[in-house]
């Protein structure tokens, strides 16, 4: 009995104790040097605009429907989509009819909006839904094929805005890890500073 | 393309390879008491201080009966203390968000969960935990889970390596030194490294962002008393609204994503994880962070080698890990490039894969090796959603955490998990000669095989118990996302993730439920302890053994023979358990899938 109660309180000595150092000093020394080194990341890589107006977050996705902007994959973040304080995916499986039937929508949504032939292939990003909802990049090839309808609601060149596309886009990490991206949410940043706009 | 990706497996089992030995040898100095680190200017007076705070002799160790005492009361008590901080979060500081407190099975669930380094998540984290939940209440466990799981493992190693002796470690050294020589300090670096690729540290209260582009949405009508307002036919009456605004996620992310990953724990700050933007910015943060869930695992088999003095015994389970490791992933790759032949008919671009609930940033291809790796070890963290994968890619995951986590494993724990299947092995090698079976000159006797067992036929009994329970209730098919076959592998995984302690989902099943909740947890406590509890007798058993030098007729514990016997074993027994369920579940949607069936 007495080993029992010597035991209880050392558990609950040692998890007050531990709590002190790794809940309070750990995450404090983190946050600390995040501060100091990154505060840009730590606080969440805000887009600011020139007002001073919090836009986003050049990692978030925000929804996109108009002609003039890049389109960024469909969501199933919160109720609408794109909820930044509920991320989830779809989490619909191979054989949902719901997933199948929202697919063949995006399709031929995405079909009409770019003007694509109706049986062209659509590149896979486009038309399903991300991990996250708020997955902020699209494939290269996604973004081609969006780059004419862009420049005509623009009313500005393919070439020119082929050029802020590559801008956006970032390569392999230092060379080799993960995929070739493009980021919708800089990109269309930049599209609303571009001049004469 | 594929070329880049076969580089990046290469070079990632590479990097495996590499910190193995080091890290190894790292790992026999934290769990000798009286090792020295390089750390040991920083943290040695530290560490002076708990003991003396705790009242801790550091130089007495303990039976297996003591060790086991300790680790389960300091579990309870640890687990008791989540549970207050959960159920009291709208009363303490830190909740910027003013989130309400967590409901009774909730509460339980979580608390329970985190204790068992399980990390199922029934809720959303960042629409659910304020700062202080999150950085107190699930971060402890983070810790501790890991602590204690490496703790058994270390103590089941002197099990095996010692003989004819009584003690097998002392529990509150072991977890202490864990802590301040390996998961605090990597941690500290992980973390800092984890902001400057874009994960958010800061205790700002959520961020109010003004939308680039205003978006017009349509939402439920509702009466003046917040009610929804229906039409004759008594559906929701619906009605336009402008959204302005994105609420953008903040916190103290960083300090807990490294331990959650360094830990296995897998327990994500964000609903979706390691799929979420902020918990996992690049491809970069994403190679490290499989890597840093798997080195540990990896890592204790050179442990056992040096302990046991039989280095050639260590790589020989490190390989049989590596190989099914290894098959896992080629699988899961092959499965997801190839897509769903269903959504290709539609007009997807075949070469593009499965890409529903994946991230560009990672691609088909780490999303299959995150996939694997995680299930292979008891992570459970995700980057992408398994729930959407296609049937065989899926399967990847269900059936390396029925193998019960033993590829690599947990921090620890996949290592005892593993040590269970190389006794078996042995003992089965040892009936089929005819011969008492030997390990390491051991004897294993009835009374090490029944403990063997018993940590198996608990796993077993508890993932299909619960599994066919819920399939035959009410209670557990309201909770479903998808129907069909596939709405049996959402259960299955529930509840072998659960027991496997690992916590990745498939994650449509809405297990928020008073009973999904309630069985979840007890699932996981006794796949957890049901496990630790016969592992540590097995070590004290073993401890006591006198030695028997090695005969002409002892089965030797390396080599090539006993790397495939031991693969063999491992799937066997995943196969007899499971493979009807498995059958039902993911292989029957397979054929399906390809028939076009849709449910």
């Amino acid at each position: 009995m007495k080993n029992l109660f010597a035991e209880f309180g050392r558990s609950i000595v040692a998890t007050l104790f531990f709590a002190v150092i790794l809940c309070g000093i750990y995450p404090l020394v983190v946050y600390g040097a995040g501060k100091l080194f990154f505060s840009h990341q730590a606080e969440g890589s805000l887009l600011v605009d020139k007002s001073g107006t919090v836009r986003g977050s050049s990692l978030l996705a925000q929804n996109f429907t108009g002609a003039q902007y890049f389109h960024p994959r469909p969501s199933a973040a919160g109720a609408n989509g794109f909820d930044a304080s509920a991320s989830s995916g779809s989490n619909l499986g191979p054989t949902s009819t719901n997933l199948f039937a929202a697919i063949a929508q995006r399709i031929s949504d995405y079909r009409a909006e770019n003007n694509l032939a109706t049986n062209s292939p659509i590149p896979a990003d486009a038309v399903t839904a991300s991990a996250s909802g708020l997955d902020p990049h699209i494939t290269p090839a996604n973004a081609d094929l969006q780059i004419p309808r862009v420049a005509k609601a623009r009313g500005i060149s393919e070439e020119q805005l082929r050029k802020l596309v590559e801008q956006n886009t970032s390569g392999r990490d230092l060379g080799l890890f993960g995929e070739p991206r493009v980021n919708v949410m800089t990109l269309n940043f930049s599209l609303d500073t571009l001049p004469g706009k | 393309m594929i070329a880049h990706q076969w580089l990046e497996l290469a070079l990632y089992l590479g990097a495996l390879i590499l910190v193995t030995k080091p890290l190894g040898l790292y790992l026999g100095r934290v769990f000798d008491a009286n090792g020295k680190t390089f750390l040991e200017p920083v943290f040695r007076p530290l560490e002076k201080l708990t003991y003396w705070i705790f009242r801790v002799d550091p130089a007495k160790e303990q039976g297996w009966k003591q060790y086991t005492f300790a680790m389960l009361v300091f579990s309870l008590v640890s687990l008791l203390f989540t549970y207050a901080i959960l159920r009291l979060q709208n009363f303490l500081p830190l909740n910027p968000q003013n989130f309400p407190a967590l409901s009774e099975h909730l509460a339980f669930n979580t608390a329970v969960s985190f204790t068992t380094n399980t990390n199922w998540q029934s809720y959303g984290g960042e629409s659910t935990m304020s700062y202080l939940s999150q950085m107190v209440a699930l971060t402890i466990h983070n810790f501790f889970s890991a602590a204690v799981g490496m703790a058994v493992a270390a103590a089941l190693v002197r099990g095996i390596a010692r003989h004819s002796a009584q003690t097998i470690g002392n529990f509150w050294v072991d977890v202490t030194r864990i802590t301040y020589y390996l998961l605090l300090p990597s941690c500290l670096v992980f973390a800092i490294f984890l902001v400057s690729q874009g994960m958010i540290q800061n205790f700002k209260p959520y961020t109010s962002a003004k939308l680039i582009e205003s978006q017009t949405i349509s939402v439920a009508k509702t009466d003046a008393n917040g009610k929804p307002v229906v039409d004759a036919k008594g559906n929701p009456v619906m009605e336009n609204q402008t959204l302005d605004t994105q609420t953008i996620v903040q916190g103290p992310m960083a300090s807990q994503v490294a331990i959650k990953m360094l830990g296995t724990n897998g327990g994500g700050y964000t609903n979706a994880n390691a799929a979420h933007p902020f918990e996992n910015p690049t491809p970069l943060s994403n190679f490290l962070q499989m890597l840093a869930l798997l080195c540990i695992g990896s890592a204790l088999t050179y442990h056992l080698g040096r302990e046991t003095k039989n280095q050639k015994h260590g790589w020989s389970v490190w390989s049989a890990m590596f190989a099914m490791c290894l098959a896992g992933v080629l699988f899961c790759w092959w499965a997801e490039a190839r897509g769903n032949p269903i959504h290709q008919q539609l007009g997807v671009a075949v070469a593009d894969g499965n890409m529903e609930g994946k991230e560009v940033r990672f691609g088909i291809f780490n999303s299959a090796l995150f996939a694997t790796v995680t299930t292979d070890a008891s992570c459970g963290a995700v980057n992408s959603m398994h729930d959407s994968f296609t049937p065989l890619g899926g399967l990847v995951p269900l059936f390396n955490i029925q193998t019960g986590e033993v590829i690599f494993g947990g921090v620890g724990a996949g290592l005892y998990g593993m040590l269970i299947f190389v006794v078996l092995t042995v003992f089965i090698a040892g009936l089929m000669v005819g011969r008492t079976p030997e390990y390491l000159g051991k004897k294993i006797e009835s009374y090490d095989v029944k403990m063997v067992l018993l940590a198996f036929v608990i796993l077993a009994f508890i993932i299909l118990g619960f599994t066919a329970w819920a399939s035959v209730s009410d209670w557990g098919k309201s909770s479903l996302a998808n129907q069909g076959p596939h709405g049996l592998s959402e259960i299955l995984y529930a509840y072998t993730s659960g027991a496997g302690n690992n916590g990745s989902a498939f994650a449509g099943l809405n297990a928020n439920t008073p009973w999904y909740d309630t069985t979840l947890g007890v699932d996981m406590l006794l796949g957890r302890f049901g496990m630790i509890i016969p592992l540590l007798a097995l070590a004290g058993s073993l401890a006591r053994k006198k030695i028997v030098p090695a005969s002409a007729g002892t089965f030797p514990v390396s080599g090539f023979t006993f790397v495939v016997l031991l693969v063999g074993t491992v799937i066997l027994v995943g196969a007899l358990t499971f493979l009807p369920a498995l059958a039902l579940g993911p292989i029957v949607e397979h054929f399906l899938m390809l028939k076009g069936n849709l449910f």
